[in-house]
């Protein structure tokens, strides 16, 4: 077992059920009305290993990234290959290299995930209706609905969703929600040897969350904070929220995520305002010409 | 330091390249054409009827263009459709919040528009006894149809810039100013279309000809303020079109595609016709080249891994 030694162990704050335990939730969740479910993850824990990417792949019968692997890219500015979340790669282990000096700095590492935001801005543009929100309070994409126009992806501000090349459709994190449908939690989560990742009812996540940046500020870590767990921030909320100890920047997330319709407003206003004027001047200028003319006609000369 | 990367760099670009350009410079000139057939039937006269005609054409043309480059861009083409109606249910699928949803019910009810201000060119010249046309070139049919195929040419010449505002990619959300901007560069692209048409055709039209150039002008006018409000309401993220595509803003789209044809015509060296037709292609290869700067200059930034391309 490569990973099974301690990193970090579970905050005695901030327990977790085991397994059985959780799973029994989870099914009883299923059965009855579900309740918001999510991620919580902890990037202090991660190891870097990718057994989420893996997991993710595996169960979600994804394709190797570009051609099928025959040529794989490497990144060479990075030990992370993978680069970026993308419609073939639904979990993305962010490496965060901060070396200022050859033998003194530090690894950040972020298992990276569609954040299931509370109010999507992905569905919201979908022209298609192809983008959901599901009972557990989580987003999908129904690939048979999908035509590919990719509004989604420009609206998307954290760079989730992408063409997947052999369904031809926007495919992102579904949650595993054919697991979650029948009590499993996500392969991901599952896999996850350090428990970096954490799956369950957001309530129960975000309770969690608190404790483990208590104690990790306790012990030193005064950068600790949560990214998207507050329900009256940016987005309603992410329902897949990150515990940080880094500028949101540094770990290519957007500081304040936005919603795409808030240009709609004023952007339509002001193309409004200018239809206004091309039909007003267009019709002026059509009358004027009939003055002009019948002056240039009656007058002693022309132009 | 990477603090100061603006929100909309953390997003992906979404593959709208080059048919995109193209169907945002014809859906511009589309809907252009049929806002000054529109204007001419309705506040013109008879003269005006020939431009009036190949405005009509141009416009159809444009429509049916526009929806075959949207639909051969669409990942899956075959599934066009599931943007007008709903493949679960077989309901309407409409979003008033969506420009991209309202986008294409606006292209549907405008090439209806077109093809009723076709059939009344058609007719108007004689070319056809089709019911249906003589119908659309009824006084009272045109005149709706003159009123509606304003409203829908205005709409499709300006939606594609709020399309791209309603968004979180870098340039095209950080401005309000695209749609205005591309509304009037889709008319002054328009104009430049009708001129060089009308030259191409041999239509001996001075005072249609005139008036166009002198809408022109103020379309023109209107078109280089909006591009300085829309590069200025850019704040700090200005500082992605520090590139070629910026130098092309501002040499091909302003210098070549307004500055130019308005120096044409305001200190004229060349003489005549032909400086009227090296105006209008000015204006035509601006309007383009807007379309490919601001979507092309938004597509090369990304992030990739914790570096942002750009
Ligand atoms: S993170 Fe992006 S893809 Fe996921 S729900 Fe939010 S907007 Fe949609
Ligand atoms: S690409 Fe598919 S999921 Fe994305 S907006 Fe278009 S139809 Fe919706």
């Amino acid at each position: 077992m490569p990973f099974a030694l301690p990193i970090a162990q579970p905050a005695p704050a901030s327990p977790r059920p085991p397994a059985p335990a959780r799973a029994a939730a989870n099914a009883s969740l299923a059965a009855a009305a579900p309740e918001p479910m999510g991620f919580f993850t902890d990037t202090t824990v991660c190891i870097g290993c990718k057994a989420c990417e893996v997991a993710c792949k595996e169960w979600n019968q994804l394709p190797a990234r570009g051609d099928g692997g025959a040529h794989l890219e490497m990144s060479g500015q990075s030990y992370d290959n993978t680069l970026t979340l993308s419609g073939d790669t639904w979990r993305h282990v962010k490496f965060i290299e901060q070396f200022p000096e050859p033998y003194h700095g530090r690894w950040l590492m972020m298992s990276d995930v569609c954040k299931h935001c509370v109010q999507a801005p992905c569905l919201e543009v979908c022209p298609t209706g192809a983008i959901i929100r599901t009972e557990f309070d989580t987003v999908a994409i129904q690939s048979d609905t999908c035509n590919g126009c990719r509004d989604c992806i420009s609206a998307c501000p954290f760079g989730v969703i992408e063409i997947n090349h052999v369904s031809g459709t926007a495919q992102k994190c579904t949650m595993c929600y054919d697991r979650i449908s029948v009590g499993l939690e996500p392969a991901c989560s599952k896999a996850c040897p350090t428990d970096s990742i954490q799956f369950g009812p957001i309530s129960e996540l975000r309770t969690r969350a608190g404790a483990r940046v208590a104690q990790l500020q306790a012990q030193g870590e005064k950068g600790a904070y949560l990214y998207g767990a507050d329900p009256t921030g940016p987005l309603g909320g992410l329902n897949a929220f990150f515990l940080l100890v880094d500028e949101p920047e540094v770990y290519g997330l957007p500081r304040e995520p936005k919603m795409p319709t808030r240009n709609l407003v004023r952007g339509s206003m002001l193309s409004t305002i200018g239809a206004f004027m091309m039909a007003f001047v267009g019709a002026l200028s059509l009358r004027a010409r009939r003055i002009t003319e019948v002056q240039q006609a009656s007058g002693p000369k022309g132009e | 330091m990477q603090t100061s990367v603006p929100d909309t760099f953390f997003s992906s670009p979404p593959h709208f390249r080059w048919l995109i350009v193209l169907y945002f410079f014809i859906g511009g000139l589309a809907g252009g054409a049929l806002v000054l057939a529109s204007l001419m039937r309705l506040f013109g006269r008879a003269e005006d009827r020939p431009l009036v005609h190949l405005a009509s054409e141009v416009a159809l043309a444009g429509a049916v263009l526009s929806a075959i480059i949207l639909t051969v861009d669409l990942t899956r083409p075959l599934r066009f459709w599931h943007m007008v109606i709903q493949n679960h249910t077989g309901l309407p699928m409409f979003k008033w919040w969506s420009p991209m949803s309202v986008g294409v019910w606006g292209l549907l009810v405008f090439g209806v528009f077109a093809l009723v201000a076709w059939l009344g060119a058609l007719a108007d010249q004689g070319r056809t006894r089709w019911g249906v046309a003589r119908a659309a070139a009824n006084p009272a049919v045109a005149a709706i149809g003159a009123v509606g195929g304003m409203a829908a040419g205005l709409f499709l010449a300006g939606y594609t810039g709020v399309l791209l505002a309603v968004s979180n990619r870098p340039i095209w959300a950080d401005s309000s100013w695209l749609g205005v901007l591309f509304l009037f560069s889709g008319v002054s692209t328009a104009i430049a279309a009708l001129l060089l048409g009308a030259r191409w055709r041999g239509l001996e039209l001075p005072s249609t000809i005139a008036w166009l150039v002198r809408f022109d002008r103020i379309t023109l006018a209107l078109e280089a303020i909006a591009l300085v409000c829309f590069v200025v309401s850019l704040g700090a993220v200005a500082r992605a079109l520090v590139n070629g595509w910026g130098a092309l803003l501002v040499l091909g789209v302003l210098g070549m595609g307004v500055l130019l044809p308005l120096g044409m015509e305001w200190r004229p060296r060349i003489h005549g016709a032909q400086r009227m037709a090296l105006a209008a292609a000015c204006v035509l290869v601006g309007g383009f080249l807007l379309r490919a700067a601001v979507l092309l200059s938004s597509e090369q930034v990304r992030v990739l891994g914790t570096h942002v391309i750009r």
